[in-house]
Protein backbone atom coordinates (compact mmCIF):
# COMPACT_ATOMS: atom_id res chain seq x y z
CA UNK A 1 0.00 0.00 0.00
CA UNK A 2 1.27 3.46 -0.89
CA UNK A 3 2.33 5.30 2.26
CA UNK A 4 1.51 8.95 2.91
CA UNK A 5 4.52 11.24 2.96
CA UNK A 6 5.76 13.81 5.47
CA UNK A 7 8.00 16.38 3.78
CA UNK A 8 10.09 19.10 5.40
CA UNK A 9 10.66 22.12 3.18
CA UNK A 10 13.88 24.12 3.25
CA UNK A 11 13.92 27.67 1.90
CA UNK A 12 17.34 28.33 0.44
CA UNK A 13 18.74 31.77 -0.40
CA UNK A 14 22.25 32.31 -1.74
CA UNK A 15 23.21 28.79 -0.76
CA UNK A 16 22.03 28.90 2.84
CA UNK A 17 18.88 27.78 4.56
CA UNK A 18 16.93 30.80 5.71
CA UNK A 19 14.36 30.99 8.50
CA UNK A 20 15.11 29.47 11.86
CA UNK A 21 16.09 25.86 12.03
CA UNK A 22 16.11 23.39 14.87
CA UNK A 23 19.74 22.42 14.36
CA UNK A 24 21.12 25.60 15.86
CA UNK A 25 23.85 23.78 17.68
CA UNK A 26 25.58 22.79 14.47
CA UNK A 27 28.47 24.91 13.37
CA UNK A 28 27.20 24.63 9.81
CA UNK A 29 23.60 25.22 10.74
CA UNK A 30 22.59 26.85 7.51
CA UNK A 31 24.14 24.29 5.18
CA UNK A 32 21.29 22.73 3.15
CA UNK A 33 22.87 19.30 2.58
CA UNK A 34 23.63 18.91 6.30
CA UNK A 35 20.07 19.79 7.25
CA UNK A 36 18.61 17.57 4.55
CA UNK A 37 20.65 14.61 5.84
CA UNK A 38 19.46 15.32 9.38
CA UNK A 39 15.83 15.35 8.28
CA UNK A 40 16.34 12.15 6.30
CA UNK A 41 17.72 10.48 9.42
CA UNK A 42 14.77 11.81 11.39
CA UNK A 43 12.39 9.98 9.05
CA UNK A 44 11.55 12.55 6.35
CA UNK A 45 10.04 10.79 3.34
CA UNK A 46 11.30 13.41 0.92
CA UNK A 47 13.04 16.79 1.07
CA UNK A 48 11.86 19.89 -0.76
CA UNK A 49 14.26 22.76 -1.49
CA UNK A 50 12.75 26.02 -2.57
CA UNK A 51 15.38 28.37 -3.92
CA UNK A 52 14.27 31.87 -3.07
CA UNK A 53 17.44 33.49 -4.35
CA UNK A 54 16.46 36.62 -6.21
CA UNK A 55 19.49 36.88 -8.47
CA UNK A 56 19.71 34.47 -11.43
CA UNK A 57 23.53 34.63 -11.30
CA UNK A 58 23.42 32.66 -8.05
CA UNK A 59 21.94 29.59 -9.77
CA UNK A 60 25.26 27.78 -9.87
CA UNK A 61 25.26 27.73 -6.10
CA UNK A 62 21.93 25.94 -6.10
CA UNK A 63 23.19 23.23 -8.45
CA UNK A 64 26.16 22.64 -6.17
CA UNK A 65 23.82 22.34 -3.18
CA UNK A 66 21.55 19.91 -5.00
CA UNK A 67 24.53 17.76 -5.91
CA UNK A 68 25.94 17.75 -2.38
CA UNK A 69 22.50 16.93 -0.98
CA UNK A 70 22.02 14.08 -3.42
CA UNK A 71 25.28 12.70 -2.03
CA UNK A 72 24.37 13.09 1.64
CA UNK A 73 20.66 12.26 1.94
CA UNK A 74 19.41 8.97 0.49
CA UNK A 75 15.81 10.10 0.21
CA UNK A 76 14.07 11.84 -2.71
CA UNK A 77 14.74 15.48 -3.38
CA UNK A 78 12.39 17.97 -5.01
CA UNK A 79 13.78 21.34 -6.06
CA UNK A 80 11.81 24.44 -6.94
CA UNK A 81 12.36 28.12 -7.46
CA UNK A 82 13.53 29.95 -10.52
CA UNK A 83 13.12 27.12 -13.03
CA UNK A 84 12.20 28.94 -16.24
CA UNK A 85 13.13 26.58 -19.06
CA UNK A 86 13.63 22.96 -19.97
CA UNK A 87 17.38 23.62 -19.82
CA UNK A 88 17.01 24.84 -16.23
CA UNK A 89 15.10 21.69 -15.36
CA UNK A 90 17.65 19.44 -17.02
CA UNK A 91 20.46 21.07 -15.06
CA UNK A 92 18.65 20.60 -11.75
CA UNK A 93 17.79 16.96 -12.55
CA UNK A 94 21.35 16.18 -13.60
CA UNK A 95 22.63 17.71 -10.38
CA UNK A 96 20.64 15.10 -8.46
CA UNK A 97 17.05 16.30 -8.04
CA UNK A 98 14.34 13.66 -8.45
CA UNK A 99 11.56 16.13 -9.14
CA UNK A 100 11.43 19.77 -10.14
CA UNK A 101 8.68 22.17 -9.09
CA UNK A 102 7.61 24.87 -11.54
CA UNK A 103 5.51 27.78 -10.37
CA UNK A 104 5.70 31.26 -11.91
CA UNK A 105 7.21 30.02 -15.17
CA UNK A 106 4.18 27.78 -15.77
CA UNK A 107 1.87 30.80 -15.49
CA UNK A 108 4.00 32.75 -17.98
CA UNK A 109 4.46 29.77 -20.33
CA UNK A 110 2.15 26.79 -19.66
CA UNK A 111 3.65 24.84 -22.56
CA UNK A 112 6.86 24.59 -20.52
CA UNK A 113 5.13 21.88 -18.47
CA UNK A 114 4.39 19.88 -21.61
CA UNK A 115 7.94 20.22 -22.95
CA UNK A 116 9.46 19.14 -19.65
CA UNK A 117 7.09 16.19 -19.27
CA UNK A 118 7.96 14.99 -22.77
CA UNK A 119 11.68 15.37 -22.19
CA UNK A 120 12.01 14.06 -18.66
CA UNK A 121 8.77 12.21 -17.91
CA UNK A 122 5.74 13.59 -16.11
CA UNK A 123 6.74 11.95 -12.81
CA UNK A 124 9.48 14.52 -12.27
CA UNK A 125 7.41 17.58 -13.19
CA UNK A 126 5.69 19.11 -10.16
CA UNK A 127 3.14 21.86 -10.65
CA UNK A 128 3.63 24.24 -7.75
CA UNK A 129 0.51 26.33 -7.22
CA UNK A 130 0.10 29.16 -4.72
CA UNK A 131 -3.58 29.84 -4.10
CA UNK A 132 -5.46 32.60 -2.32
CA UNK A 133 -9.08 32.18 -1.21
CA UNK A 134 -11.79 34.34 -2.74
CA UNK A 135 -14.82 34.66 -0.52
CA UNK A 136 -17.94 33.30 -2.14
CA UNK A 137 -21.07 35.31 -2.77
CA UNK A 138 -24.69 34.32 -3.12
CA UNK A 139 -24.17 33.71 -6.82
CA UNK A 140 -20.64 32.32 -6.72
CA UNK A 141 -19.28 29.61 -4.43
CA UNK A 142 -15.96 29.99 -2.67
CA UNK A 143 -12.96 29.75 -4.97
CA UNK A 144 -9.19 30.25 -5.02
CA UNK A 145 -7.07 32.43 -7.25
CA UNK A 146 -3.57 31.53 -8.41
CA UNK A 147 -0.97 34.03 -7.22
CA UNK A 148 2.72 34.25 -8.06
CA UNK A 149 5.82 35.96 -6.70
CA UNK A 150 5.08 34.87 -3.16
CA UNK A 151 1.53 36.15 -3.33
CA UNK A 152 2.47 39.63 -4.51
CA UNK A 153 0.92 39.19 -7.95
CA UNK A 154 -2.57 37.91 -8.73
CA UNK A 155 -3.10 36.08 -12.01
CA UNK A 156 -6.88 35.90 -12.34
CA UNK A 157 -6.60 32.11 -12.80
CA UNK A 158 -8.86 29.77 -10.84
CA UNK A 159 -6.60 27.45 -8.83
CA UNK A 160 -8.68 24.30 -9.32
CA UNK A 161 -9.04 24.79 -13.07
CA UNK A 162 -5.36 25.69 -13.28
CA UNK A 163 -4.34 22.48 -11.48
CA UNK A 164 -6.40 20.47 -13.98
CA UNK A 165 -4.81 22.31 -16.88
CA UNK A 166 -1.26 21.71 -15.66
CA UNK A 167 -1.96 18.02 -15.11
CA UNK A 168 -3.38 17.77 -18.63
CA UNK A 169 -0.22 19.43 -19.91
CA UNK A 170 1.91 16.83 -18.13
CA UNK A 171 2.47 17.65 -14.47
CA UNK A 172 2.79 14.46 -12.43
CA UNK A 173 2.19 15.97 -9.02
CA UNK A 174 0.66 19.12 -7.55
CA UNK A 175 2.36 21.02 -4.73
CA UNK A 176 -0.52 23.09 -3.42
CA UNK A 177 0.20 26.00 -1.10
CA UNK A 178 -2.43 28.12 0.60
CA UNK A 179 -0.94 31.60 0.66
CA UNK A 180 -3.55 32.62 3.24
CA UNK A 181 -2.38 29.94 5.65
CA UNK A 182 1.33 29.93 4.82
CA UNK A 183 3.36 30.76 7.93
CA UNK A 184 0.29 31.05 10.18
CA UNK A 185 0.49 27.56 11.71
CA UNK A 186 -3.32 27.76 11.82
CA UNK A 187 -3.96 24.55 9.86
CA UNK A 188 -4.12 23.70 6.16
CA UNK A 189 -6.92 25.03 3.93
CA UNK A 190 -8.85 21.76 3.83
CA UNK A 191 -11.46 22.99 1.38
CA UNK A 192 -8.78 23.99 -1.10
CA UNK A 193 -7.08 20.60 -0.75
CA UNK A 194 -10.37 18.75 -1.19
CA UNK A 195 -11.26 20.78 -4.28
CA UNK A 196 -7.94 20.10 -6.01
CA UNK A 197 -7.73 16.43 -4.97
CA UNK A 198 -11.18 15.90 -6.47
CA UNK A 199 -10.20 17.69 -9.68
CA UNK A 200 -6.95 15.90 -10.57
CA UNK A 201 -5.83 12.26 -10.69
CA UNK A 202 -2.17 12.83 -9.69
CA UNK A 203 -0.81 13.05 -6.14
CA UNK A 204 -1.41 16.31 -4.27
CA UNK A 205 1.04 17.64 -1.66
CA UNK A 206 -0.63 19.92 0.91
CA UNK A 207 1.34 22.98 1.98
CA UNK A 208 0.74 26.12 4.00
CA UNK A 209 -0.54 26.30 7.57
CA UNK A 210 0.80 23.23 9.37
CA UNK A 211 0.87 24.01 13.07
CA UNK A 212 0.55 20.67 14.80
CA UNK A 213 0.36 16.97 13.92
CA UNK A 214 -3.46 17.06 13.98
CA UNK A 215 -3.36 19.50 11.04
CA UNK A 216 -1.41 16.95 9.01
CA UNK A 217 -3.83 14.20 9.94
CA UNK A 218 -6.71 16.40 8.77
CA UNK A 219 -4.99 17.29 5.47
CA UNK A 220 -4.79 13.58 4.66
CA UNK A 221 -7.93 12.09 6.23
CA UNK A 222 -10.28 15.01 5.52
CA UNK A 223 -8.51 16.76 2.65
CA UNK A 224 -7.36 13.64 0.81
CA UNK A 225 -3.76 14.84 0.35
CA UNK A 226 -1.13 12.26 -0.56
CA UNK A 227 1.60 14.10 1.32
CA UNK A 228 1.95 16.94 3.81
CA UNK A 229 4.67 19.56 3.64
CA UNK A 230 5.76 21.83 6.47
CA UNK A 231 8.60 24.17 7.24
CA UNK A 232 8.54 26.15 10.44
CA UNK A 233 7.12 23.50 12.78
CA UNK A 234 10.08 21.29 11.95
CA UNK A 235 12.72 24.02 11.73
CA UNK A 236 11.74 25.50 15.08
CA UNK A 237 11.46 22.08 16.69
CA UNK A 238 7.82 22.64 17.60
CA UNK A 239 7.09 19.11 16.40
CA UNK A 240 9.33 16.33 15.15
CA UNK A 241 8.80 14.29 12.03
CA UNK A 242 8.46 11.25 14.29
CA UNK A 243 5.65 12.87 16.29
CA UNK A 244 3.79 13.70 13.08
CA UNK A 245 4.21 10.12 11.85
CA UNK A 246 2.97 8.77 15.18
CA UNK A 247 -0.13 10.97 15.02
CA UNK A 248 -0.79 9.85 11.44
CA UNK A 249 -0.34 6.18 12.35
CA UNK A 250 -2.66 6.58 15.35
CA UNK A 251 -5.30 7.97 12.99
CA UNK A 252 -4.97 4.91 10.76
CA UNK A 253 -2.94 6.63 8.04
CA UNK A 254 -0.26 4.32 6.57
CA UNK A 255 3.18 5.87 7.07
CA UNK A 256 6.79 4.78 7.11
CA UNK A 257 7.76 4.65 10.78
CA UNK A 258 11.28 3.26 10.62
CA UNK A 259 13.91 5.94 10.16
CA UNK A 260 16.29 5.74 7.22
CA UNK A 261 19.52 6.37 9.11
CA UNK A 262 22.50 5.29 7.05
CA UNK B 1 36.31 -4.49 -6.35
CA UNK B 2 33.14 -4.60 -8.40
CA UNK B 3 33.33 -2.40 -11.48
CA UNK B 4 30.00 -0.76 -12.25
CA UNK B 5 29.21 1.16 -15.42
CA UNK B 6 26.23 3.49 -15.02
CA UNK B 7 24.82 4.14 -18.46
CA UNK B 8 24.48 7.87 -19.17
CA UNK B 9 22.05 8.46 -22.01
CA UNK B 10 20.88 11.90 -20.98
CA UNK B 11 18.05 10.58 -18.82
CA UNK B 12 18.45 12.78 -15.80
CA UNK B 13 19.83 12.08 -12.38
CA UNK B 14 23.00 9.96 -12.33
CA UNK B 15 24.52 11.54 -9.24
CA UNK B 16 22.32 9.75 -6.73
CA UNK B 17 22.74 6.24 -8.10
CA UNK B 18 26.47 6.74 -8.65
CA UNK B 19 27.09 7.93 -5.13
CA UNK B 20 24.91 5.24 -3.55
CA UNK B 21 26.80 2.55 -5.50
CA UNK B 22 30.12 4.00 -4.36
CA UNK B 23 28.83 3.97 -0.82
CA UNK B 24 27.90 0.32 -1.36
CA UNK B 25 31.52 -0.42 -2.20
CA UNK B 26 31.62 -0.34 -6.00
CA UNK B 27 33.99 1.42 -8.35
CA UNK B 28 31.68 3.44 -10.56
CA UNK B 29 32.12 4.98 -13.98
CA UNK B 30 29.63 6.82 -16.14
CA UNK B 31 29.21 5.21 -19.53
CA UNK B 32 28.06 7.38 -22.42
CA UNK B 33 29.79 5.40 -25.22
CA UNK B 34 29.89 1.67 -25.98
CA UNK B 35 33.62 1.54 -25.15
CA UNK B 36 32.81 2.65 -21.59
CA UNK B 37 31.03 -0.67 -20.95
CA UNK B 38 34.06 -2.83 -21.66
CA UNK B 39 35.07 -5.04 -18.72
CA UNK B 40 32.31 -3.75 -16.44
CA UNK B 41 31.08 -6.36 -13.95
CA UNK B 42 27.69 -4.67 -13.80
CA UNK B 43 25.86 -2.48 -16.29
CA UNK B 44 23.43 -0.25 -14.39
CA UNK B 45 20.72 1.34 -16.51
CA UNK B 46 19.00 4.12 -14.55
CA UNK B 47 16.43 6.57 -15.82
CA UNK B 48 12.94 7.88 -15.45
CA UNK B 49 10.35 8.81 -18.02
CA UNK B 50 9.12 7.23 -21.21
CA UNK B 51 10.68 4.17 -22.85
CA UNK B 52 10.41 5.37 -26.47
CA UNK B 53 12.64 8.46 -26.13
CA UNK B 54 15.00 6.51 -23.86
CA UNK B 55 15.45 3.72 -26.40
CA UNK B 56 15.97 6.30 -29.15
CA UNK B 57 18.76 7.88 -27.13
CA UNK B 58 20.35 4.50 -26.40
CA UNK B 59 20.25 3.55 -30.10
CA UNK B 60 21.69 6.86 -31.24
CA UNK B 61 24.91 6.14 -29.40
CA UNK B 62 24.95 2.40 -30.13
CA UNK B 63 24.49 1.81 -26.42
CA UNK B 64 21.58 -0.62 -26.88
CA UNK B 65 23.83 -3.11 -28.71
CA UNK B 66 26.71 -2.47 -26.34
CA UNK B 67 24.48 -3.29 -23.35
CA UNK B 68 23.12 -6.54 -24.79
CA UNK B 69 26.63 -7.50 -25.93
CA UNK B 70 28.04 -6.86 -22.46
CA UNK B 71 25.32 -8.99 -20.90
CA UNK B 72 25.99 -11.68 -23.52
CA UNK B 73 29.64 -11.60 -22.44
CA UNK B 74 28.70 -12.23 -18.81
CA UNK B 75 28.16 -8.79 -17.28
CA UNK B 76 25.29 -8.34 -14.86
CA UNK B 77 22.42 -6.05 -15.87
CA UNK B 78 20.79 -3.99 -13.13
CA UNK B 79 17.95 -1.78 -14.34
CA UNK B 80 16.51 0.87 -12.04
CA UNK B 81 12.98 2.21 -12.63
CA UNK B 82 12.89 2.86 -16.39
CA UNK B 83 15.96 0.61 -16.59
CA UNK B 84 13.79 -2.30 -15.40
CA UNK B 85 11.16 -1.52 -18.02
CA UNK B 86 13.72 -1.35 -20.83
CA UNK B 87 14.62 -4.99 -20.11
CA UNK B 88 11.44 -6.19 -21.75
CA UNK B 89 10.51 -6.57 -25.40
CA UNK B 90 7.99 -3.85 -26.05
CA UNK B 91 6.11 -1.02 -24.37
CA UNK B 92 2.40 -0.45 -24.50
CA UNK B 93 3.14 3.16 -23.51
CA UNK B 94 4.36 4.18 -26.94
CA UNK B 95 4.88 0.94 -28.85
CA UNK B 96 8.65 1.13 -28.39
CA UNK B 97 10.80 -1.90 -29.11
CA UNK B 98 13.14 -2.36 -26.19
CA UNK B 99 16.20 -4.38 -25.17
CA UNK B 100 14.37 -7.71 -25.03
CA UNK B 101 16.58 -9.25 -22.34
CA UNK B 102 13.44 -10.64 -20.67
CA UNK B 103 10.21 -11.78 -22.31
CA UNK B 104 7.34 -9.47 -21.52
CA UNK B 105 5.99 -5.98 -21.98
CA UNK B 106 5.60 -2.63 -20.25
CA UNK B 107 2.14 -1.54 -19.22
CA UNK B 108 0.46 1.13 -17.12
CA UNK B 109 0.20 0.24 -13.39
CA UNK B 110 -3.02 -1.82 -13.26
CA UNK B 111 -6.04 -0.47 -11.33
CA UNK B 112 -4.03 2.37 -9.78
CA UNK B 113 -6.05 4.90 -7.77
CA UNK B 114 -3.68 7.70 -8.74
CA UNK B 115 -0.79 7.92 -11.21
CA UNK B 116 2.08 8.54 -11.23
CA UNK B 117 2.69 6.16 -8.35
CA UNK B 118 4.85 8.47 -6.21
CA UNK B 119 6.06 7.68 -2.72
CA UNK B 120 7.11 4.91 -0.38
CA UNK B 121 5.55 1.49 -0.82
CA UNK B 122 6.29 -2.06 0.31
CA UNK B 123 8.56 -4.58 -1.37
CA UNK B 124 6.60 -7.79 -0.77
CA UNK B 125 8.92 -10.74 -1.17
CA UNK B 126 7.72 -13.33 -3.66
CA UNK B 127 10.78 -15.55 -3.47
CA UNK B 128 14.17 -15.56 -1.80
CA UNK B 129 16.91 -13.78 -3.73
CA UNK B 130 20.37 -12.57 -2.64
CA UNK B 131 19.44 -9.00 -3.66
CA UNK B 132 17.09 -8.90 -0.66
CA UNK B 133 19.52 -10.32 1.92
CA UNK B 134 19.06 -8.39 5.16
CA UNK B 135 15.97 -6.55 3.86
CA UNK B 136 12.77 -7.27 5.78
CA UNK B 137 9.74 -8.56 3.89
CA UNK B 138 7.52 -5.55 3.24
CA UNK B 139 10.31 -2.98 3.64
CA UNK B 140 9.26 0.39 2.18
CA UNK B 141 11.09 1.78 -0.84
CA UNK B 142 10.64 4.93 -2.93
CA UNK B 143 8.76 4.71 -6.23
CA UNK B 144 8.07 7.30 -8.90
CA UNK B 145 6.59 5.91 -12.12
CA UNK B 146 3.39 5.23 -14.07
CA UNK B 147 4.41 2.12 -16.01
CA UNK B 148 5.62 -1.31 -14.94
CA UNK B 149 7.30 -4.33 -16.49
CA UNK B 150 5.06 -7.38 -16.92
CA UNK B 151 7.20 -10.51 -17.37
CA UNK B 152 5.77 -13.43 -19.31
CA UNK B 153 7.54 -15.77 -16.90
CA UNK B 154 6.14 -15.10 -13.42
CA UNK B 155 9.04 -17.08 -11.92
CA UNK B 156 11.27 -14.08 -12.63
CA UNK B 157 9.38 -11.99 -10.05
CA UNK B 158 11.38 -11.55 -6.82
CA UNK B 159 9.21 -8.89 -5.17
CA UNK B 160 5.88 -7.29 -5.85
CA UNK B 161 4.15 -4.08 -4.78
CA UNK B 162 0.52 -3.09 -4.45
CA UNK B 163 -0.91 0.17 -5.80
CA UNK B 164 -4.46 -0.72 -6.75
CA UNK B 165 -3.28 -3.87 -8.50
CA UNK B 166 -0.01 -5.68 -7.79
CA UNK B 167 3.00 -5.35 -10.05
CA UNK B 168 6.52 -6.81 -10.20
CA UNK B 169 8.84 -4.47 -8.30
CA UNK B 170 11.96 -6.65 -8.54
CA UNK B 171 12.63 -9.12 -11.35
CA UNK B 172 15.65 -11.36 -11.79
CA UNK B 173 16.66 -14.05 -14.24
CA UNK B 174 20.26 -15.16 -13.94
CA UNK B 175 22.45 -12.10 -14.31
CA UNK B 176 19.63 -9.91 -15.59
CA UNK B 177 17.87 -7.95 -12.85
CA UNK B 178 15.63 -4.93 -12.51
CA UNK B 179 14.08 -2.94 -9.69
CA UNK B 180 11.15 -0.59 -10.16
CA UNK B 181 11.78 1.54 -7.05
CA UNK B 182 14.80 3.77 -6.51
CA UNK B 183 17.22 1.99 -4.14
CA UNK B 184 19.45 5.08 -4.21
CA UNK B 185 16.55 7.02 -2.69
CA UNK B 186 15.25 4.36 -0.31
CA UNK B 187 17.40 4.92 2.75
CA UNK B 188 19.17 2.07 4.50
CA UNK B 189 17.25 -0.75 2.80
CA UNK B 190 17.99 0.70 -0.61
CA UNK B 191 21.69 0.83 0.21
CA UNK B 192 21.49 -2.79 1.41
CA UNK B 193 20.05 -3.85 -1.95
CA UNK B 194 22.85 -2.04 -3.78
CA UNK B 195 25.41 -3.60 -1.42
CA UNK B 196 23.97 -7.02 -2.20
CA UNK B 197 24.26 -6.27 -5.92
CA UNK B 198 27.89 -5.23 -5.54
CA UNK B 199 28.73 -8.43 -3.61
CA UNK B 200 26.76 -10.64 -5.98
CA UNK B 201 28.59 -9.28 -9.02
CA UNK B 202 32.05 -9.15 -7.44
CA UNK B 203 34.65 -10.77 -9.70
CA UNK B 204 35.85 -14.06 -8.23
Amino acid sequence: MLLRRVIPCLDVADGRVVKGTRFVDLSDEGDPPTLAARYAEAGADEIVFLDITAAPEARGTLLDIVERTARSAFVPLTVGGGVRSAADMKAVLRAGADKVAVNTAAVRDPALIRRCARLFGRQCVVASIDARARVGTEDEPMSWEVVVRGGREATGLDAVTWAQRLVELGAGEVLLTSIDRDGTRGGYDLELIRAVVAAVDVPVVASGGAGRPADMVAAITEGGADAVLAASIFHRDLHSIASVKEALAAAGVPVRLAPVAV
Amino acid sequence: MTEVAVVDYGAGNLVSIQHALERAGATVRQASRPADLVDADVVVVPGVGASGPAMARLRRGGLDRAITDAVGDGAWYFGVCLGLQLLFERSEEDGAEMLGLLAGSVQRVPDAPRLPHIGWNSLERVREHPLLDGVADGAPAYFVHSFVGVPDDRDTVVAQTEHGGRFASIVASGRVMGIQCHPERSGIDGLRILGNLVRLAAPS
